[in-house]
C-alpha cells in the first residue's frame, strides 16, 4: 500500500520521540517539527480515510498538530506520541463529519479520496475490470456512508494496516468492540455490494 | 433464538472478523470451518464479508502531491503562530472596544442633550448584544456537554 510505508518508518520510535517531546518543552520548535515530519503522513491519511477530501484531510491533520504544539507541555514524553496526538485528530474528524453542511460536501466528492487504479487488471479481461472498479466504487460509497466510529475502525484496519489491539488503544475502545465495529461495517459494505 | 444461540453466533462473528484479517489461531480456524460448512446461513455469511475484505483490501488511498510535505510544518508553524497573533490581537481589540464602548455610552447617557429615544435604543442595543452573547455561550457548553464523541476522548 503506499501509504503503509510512512506509517511502517513511523512505528518503531517512540523512544526518540520522549527525547523530542522534552525537547519540544524545552522551547526547541524544530524539535516538535521533527515530531511533525515523523507523524504528518500518518495523521494526513488517517484523516483522509475518515474525511474523504484532501483538502479537509490536510487542514484537519495540521490542526491537530497545531493543537498539539500548543498543548506540548502537558505531553508525557514516556507514553507513544502518536496516540496522543491521535486522540485529537479524531475527535477534530468527528466534529467535522458531525457537521451538515461538512458531510454534505464531502459526498459530493464521492471516491476522491481513493487511489485511482486506471490499469487495473486489464490481463483479467476489460469485463472484469470493469465488475471490479463497480464493486470498488459501491464499496468507497458505501464506506463514506459508514457511521464515524465504525469508518474508523475500517480504516485503521484496511488502509493503516493495524492489528486489533493496537486499533483498541488508538481509539480507546475494547477489542470486542473493535471486532464488533469492524463486523458491522463489513455487513453495511456487503448490503451495498449487493443492492440492485 | 436463545442466549447460548446468540453468543455462538457472536463469537463466530468475532472468529469471521478474526480470520479475514489474519488474527486467527489453527484451533479457532478449525472452528469456523466446521461452523460455516455446518450452517449454510453461516457459510453466504462468511463469502459475503470475504468479497467486501477482498474488496477493501485492494482498496489504497490516494497520495497527495510531494511538495505538500515539504511545506508541512512550515504550515503548522504558521498557523500556531498565527493562532497566537489572533489571540492577542483579539484579547487586546475587546479590551479596547468595552473600553471605548464603556465610556462613549456613559457620556451619551450622562448627556441631557441627547434624546431619550436615543438613550432607550442605546440600552436596547447593549442588553440585546449582552443577552446574545449569553446565549451563543450556553449554545456552545450545551453543545459540548452532548457531544457524543467527547466521552471516548482520553487525554
Amino acid at each position: 500500500m503506499e501509504q503503509q510505508a510512512g506509517v511502517a518508518v513511523a512505528r518503531d520510535v517512540t523512544v526518540e520521540d520522549g527525547v523530542l517531546i522534552r525537547r519540544a518543552q524545552g522551547g526547541d520548535a524544530a524539535a516538535f517539527g521533527r515530531l511533525v515530519e515523523r507523524y504528518m503522513r500518518r495523521a494526513y491519511f488517517a484523516a483522509l480515510s475518515l474525511v474523504g477530501t484532501r483538502e479537509d484531510a490536510l487542514d484537519l491533520s495540521q490542526e491537530a498538530f497545531v493543537r498539539a504544539f500548543r498543548a506540548r507541555r502537558t505531553i508525557d514524553p514516556e507514553r507513544p506520541f502518536y496516540a496522543w496526538l491521535y486522540q485529537i485528530l479524531r475527535r477534530l474528524c468527528f466534529n467535522f463529519l458531525r457537521d451538515r453542511r461538512n458531510r454534505r460536501r464531502q459526498l459530493e466528492s464521492a471516491g476522491n479520496w481513493l487511489a485511482e487504479e486506471a490499469a487495473q487488471r486489464l490481463e483479467a479481461g476489460p469485463e472484469r475490470a470493469l465488475e471490479r472498479a463497480e464493486a470498488k466504487r459501491r464499496v468507497a460509497a458505501a464506506i463514506e456512508r459508514l457511521p464515524a466510529r465504525e469508518r474508523e475502525v475500517l480504516a485503521l484496519k484496511e488502509f493503516e494496516g493495524l492489528t486489533y489491539r493496537e486499533i483498541a488503544v488508538l481509539a480507546g475502545i475494547p477489542l470486542g468492540t473493535v471486532m464488533s465495529r469492524l463486523y458491522s461495517a463489513r455487513q453495511r459494505l456487503a448490503d451495498a455490494l449487493e443492492e440492485r | 433464538m436463545t442466549k447460548n444461540d446468540s453468543s455462538d453466533r457472536e463469537r463466530i462473528r468475532a472468529l469471521m472478523m478474526a480470520a479475514l484479517d489474519g488474527e486467527i489461531s489453527p484451533l479457532e480456524e478449525r472452528e469456523l470451518d466446521a461452523a460455516t460448512s455446518g450452517s449454510p446461513e453461516l457459510g453466504a455469511e462468511w463469502r459475503r464479508l470475504a468479497r467486501v475484505k477482498e474488496i477493501t483490501s485492494e482498496m489504497t488511498l490516494k497520495n497527495p502531491p510531494e511538495e505538500l510535505w515539504e511545506r508541512y510544518w512550515v504550515s503548522v508553524y504558521s498557523r500556531a503562530e498565527r493562532g497566537i497573533a489572533w489571540t492577542l490581537l483579539s484579547a487586546g481589540a475587546i479590551v479596547l472596544i468595552a473600553y471605548g464602548l464603556w465610556h462613549a455610552v456613559g457620556e451619551l447617557l450622562a448627556d441631557v442633550t441627547v434624546p431619550a429615544l436615543v438613550r432607550v435604543a442605546i440600552v436596547a442595543v447593549l442588553t440585546g448584544g449582552a443577552i446574545l452573547l449569553l446565549s451563543v455561550a450556553r449554545e456552545r457548553l450545551v453543545m459540548w456537554r452532548r457531544d457524543p464523541y467527547s466521552k471516548e476522548i482520553v487525554r
